[in-house]
């Protein structure tokens, strides 16, 4: 495995019991790209998800992430790696200079450092007169992008992104995306799931995952190309429809 | 009457903190009887505590609202006896089983499953073979049909849904759209919210809301014949430079990515393809594809936002 990869999945496995819930995954993620991780609900995302960043135990496999073997390092894994969940990260009774604090400590990062990296987060977001409001009260497109920026405070090699954009405005959205490019653009490797099939196609590559496997992998114009169809949408239907795993 | 909801006024506003937040600003619209009536907006619109009003666990601070000609703050027991809600979190009991929790809201309400069966069948069905699993143990999807189902035990006259498929897979959510419409061919009036810009044209008609204001009450096609500029769709090899290009060039007025493409709109009247191209002679990229559109429902609610 080549320091050109930032993950390196080979039969990566995870069963709960009698249920495979990601079922012999191989793939890889190059330095600074962007990959999309897309698939049906309960098609095993958020498990693969969990384990590559050390929050799961894998059944059986190999992988390595951000070049740290994920049976014996995750720990290590975790100081390398920016993880942004689904659900809102940050806490909502506390100010956004306190939850950058907060994070900020946790990464082990120095009080200049936390000082230096607060103001500037501020004066890039816009939100230097914003600095002591409650978490709770900013809209929701807000706390993404704070939340986004407090996921890469440590400046990690790869960041984690589980349904960023959910729920988020048009506007906002794809404001959230100009983040996306300027932080795989500064060598930064993004890992994203979405629901969106208009942001699939801002992915360099992505995957689609079906009944806990990899069934297509590709940059969204050969993916297109392979399948014969206009949009990702398309690509995504016809092999989602295939699921035969209840979802129960 | 032939409205099944009237709202006039309506406003609403929290204090969060030391903050005053409001919810709803003079809103008004009513929804015809049998209609599928969309709400879209982002997080923060106001569309939960639109729904809360109307299904009368909330007090509006001043205008009016009925639900099938009765008043929500007046006669809530009634309209409660003839209403389904399907809230935006799963709000059933997770530690009773999918058969429990079903009889239980049957009861509540006076009648069975057996009573009803035709009406919930085609969405029963699907969990059904689970009935015996606890519902804090089924998948998402599962825990959506199973309170729709529980939405729909009493034959409510108005069904409202509260972003049932946020953050449902594009698969799950043509197929919830599928179940609208069936339900809407058995006479029942469809009031659902949704961030998906894409599903507004699934809608009878549709209401834009953001930051507690309606921008736009109109059928889906006549929202998107209303996008007043010509709009253009732009691709080359390279993206992101592009979108930089775009918006650094003086004759841009607007410029979104859009999947595989970026949306133009030129702050002059640009109607012919010469014309487009010739105004972004300026950018760098040679491969340039330049295609005359018609507005989507997102490029609209972004044109009403900006202004």
């Amino acid at each position: 495995m080549t320091t050109a990869l930032a993950i390196s999945v080979e039969s990566l496995t995870k069963r709960f019991g009698n249920f495979t819930a990601v079922d012999a995954v191989t793939f890889s993620v190059r330095r600074g790209e962007i990959f999309g991780f897309l698939g049906a609900n309960g098609a095993g995302k958020t498990t693969a998800m969990r384990m590559l960043c050390g929050l799961s135990f894998p059944t059986s496999g190999r992988a390595l992430v951000a070049g740290y073997d994920l049976f014996t390092e995750s720990e290590k894994i975790k100081k390398n790696i920016g993880y942004m969940s689904q659900k809102f990260s940050l806490y909502e009774d506390l100010t956004i200079v306190e939850n950058i604090r907060f994070y900020g400590g946790i990464y082990g990062l120095t009080d200049e450092e936390i000082k230096s990296k607060t103001a500037r987060m501020l004066q890039h977001l816009h939100l230097e007169d914003q600095a002591k409001t409650l978490t709770r009260a900013l809209p929701l497109g807000w706390k993404q992008k704070i939340s986004f920026s407090v996921a890469m405070l440590h400046q990690p090699q790869i960041v984690f992104l589980d349904e960023p954009t959910g729920g988020v405005d048009p506007v906002t959205r794809r404001e959230f995306w100009t983040m996306i490019y300027q932080a795989a653009h500064s060598g930064t490797t993004v890992f994203v799931t979405t629901h969106y099939m208009d942001e699939a196609e801002y992915c360099d590559r992505l995957s689609i995952m079906v009944d806990g496997r990899i069934e297509a992998l590709d940059s969204p114009g050969e993916l297109k190309k392979q399948f014969g169809v206009r949009n990702m949408e398309e690509v995504f239907v016809r092999l989602a429809r295939k699921a035969k795993r209840s979802e129960g | 009457m032939s409205a099944s909801v009237h709202v006039v006024e309506v406003n609403k506003s929290f204090t969060v903190g030391k903050t005053k937040v409001e919810a709803l600003k003079s809103i008004s619209f009513t929804v015809e009887k049998g209609e599928l009536f969309g709400l879209i907006g982002p997080d923060g619109a106001g569309k939960t505590t639109l729904f809360r009003i109307l299904t009368t666990l909330l007090l509006p601070d001043s205008g009016t609202a009925t639900v099938d000609g009765l008043d929500v703050v007046a006669s809530h027991k009634e309209i409660r006896k003839r209403v389904g809600y399907m809230p935006g979190r799963f709000s059933l009991y997770q530690d009773l089983t999918v058969a429990e929790n079903l009889s239980f809201f049957a009861t509540l309400f006076n009648t069975s499953l057996a009573e009803n069966y035709d009406l919930v069948k085609t969405i029963y069905q699907q969990i059904e073979p689970f009935e015996n699993r606890k519902a804090g143990a089924l998948s998402g999807g599962m825990k959506q049909k199973l309170a729709l189902s529980c939405a729909l035990i009493h034959r409510p006259t108005v069904l409202f849904l509260d972003e049932p498929t946020t953050g449902v897979d594009a698969v799950s959510r043509k197929e919830f759209w599928e179940l609208l419409r069936e339900l809407q061919g058995a006479g029942i009036t469809i009031i659902v919210s949704t961030p998906y810009m894409d599903e507004a044209g699934l809608c009878d008609r549709v209401a834009l809301m953001q930051e507690g204001r309606i921008m736009e009450i109109n059928p889906p096609k006549e929202i998107t014949r209303g996008f007043k500029k010509p709009l253009w769709s732009v691709r080359s090899s390279n993206m992101y430079q592009l979108m930089m290009d775009l918006r650094a060039l003086e004759s841009v007025e607007t410029c979104y990515p859009f999947g595989q493409y970026h949306h133009v709109v030129f702050k002059e009247d640009v109607q012919e393809q010469d014309k487009a191209k010739a105004a972004m002679s300026g950018i760098g990229l040679s491969d340039l594809e330049v295609t005359r559109i018609d507005a989507t429902i997102e490029d609209c609610f972004m044109e009403l936002m900006r202004q």
